[in-house]
């Protein structure tokens, strides 16, 4: 019970940063998260004019009261989605997301079975037969410690 | 299955994905170097200018490229944040009041912009003909554009005749542009 208590402590400290930061974004967050049309880097490395007023809006924008969301939002209706600097996690974004995942579990299960096949043939390889004079020295010496 | 086997498939998969990343380089190649209008005008051709159909900026709707067919049109991408595109803007009206009586259409294409920054640059700057808007920049790669403002010349057939890199400075440049659009249909 009170690992469940803490369990659930910890996953609700985990969760409040980030509720807080959809409520009330940060304009350094956002500019981080979205690209200059122009210059394609993120608005917080780029002076060109257009993310000089993008930075604007989003001032203006949180301002305003709007949410993270609602302002990448706004920004994705005018420059598309090209604008985030990370992929949705919908749609086609999410294949962004999921290739990655599904190519290192290819690849661990390519890895995992030639290990597995390569530990049961040396398990099975009989190794090369003694000579029988180091066979013979080899009884003598442990017969000593028996 | 067999190791052999395995390996194979390994194999394979492996040459598989060299190739399709070949593949990849190769159109990407082939596309980035006169697939797109410029480059195409480069080399002296003259291209189909690409087709769009985008939201007005002076008014509700969209204009489709298509539906100017059988006109010249002045194709001029900007975008209120561009300086040398502020400096254009009153040659480029002139130009559409001289011209339009004689079937000439001048479009501005306006690219990874704010509406409402493109408004407020078109009702600052006096600007009369008609415009769209493409935040996106839908159009830029198809065209080929290199920088703003920069303007194409397009014939009444729908071809690429004449291209403008950088700021509009001389009427004489922008008439001989139309010229030859009105001369190639």
């Amino acid at each position: 019970m009170r690992a469940l208590l803490a369990t659930s402590l910890v996953a609700l400290a985990a969760a409040l940063p980030a509720v807080a930061s959809e409520e009330r974004p940060t304009p350094a967050e956002l500019e981080s998260e979205l690209i200059c049309p122009v210059c394609e880097s993120t608005l917080d490395t780029s002076n060109a004019e257009i993310a000089r007023r993008m930075k604007v809006k989003i001032r203006q924008r949180i301002a305003a009261g709007a949410t993270k969301s609602e302002i990448k939002a706004e920004f994705v209706k005018d420059f598309g989605p090209g604008v985030l600097a990370v992929p949705p996690k919908e749609g086609f974004g999410l294949l962004a997301w999921l290739l990655p995942l599904a190519g290192i579990s290819v690849a661990a299960i390519v890895v995992g079975l030639f290990a597995w096949r390569w530990s049961r043939g040396r398990a099975e390889e009989p190794g090369p037969p003694l000579d029988p004079e180091l066979d013979r020295r080899l009884d003598t010496e442990l017969a000593r410690f028996e | 299955m067999t190791v052999a086997r395995l390996r194979l498939g390994a194999q394979v998969a492996a040459v598989g994905i060299v190739a399709a990343l070949l593949g990849l380089l190769v159109w990407k190649v082939a596309r980035g170097t006169g697939n797109d209008v410029t480059g195409s005008l480069v080399e002296g051709g003259t291209p189909a200018a690409p087709a769009f159909s985008l939201e007005r900026l002076d008014r509700e709707g969209e204009l489709e490229l298509a539906s100017l067919r059988g006109k010249a049109v002045v194709l001029n991408f900007w975008a209120s944040w561009c300086g040398p595109c502020r400096e254009e803007t009153s040659l480029l009206e002139k130009g559409w009041k001289r011209w339009q009586e004689k079937g000439v259409v001048f479009v501005g294409v306006n690219v990874k912009d704010f509406r409402g920054d493109a408004r407020s640059f078109m009702r600052r700057y006096g600007v009369s003909y008609p415009n769209v808007y493409d935040g996106k920049g839908s159009t830029v790669g198809r065209y080929g554009v290199t920088g703003y403002p920069e303007t194409y010349f397009v014939d009444a057939r729908g071809r690429v005749v004449y291209r403008i890199a950088g700021e509009v400075r001389d009427p004489d440049e922008l008439d001989e542009g139309i010229e030859r659009a009105l001369a190639a249909a």
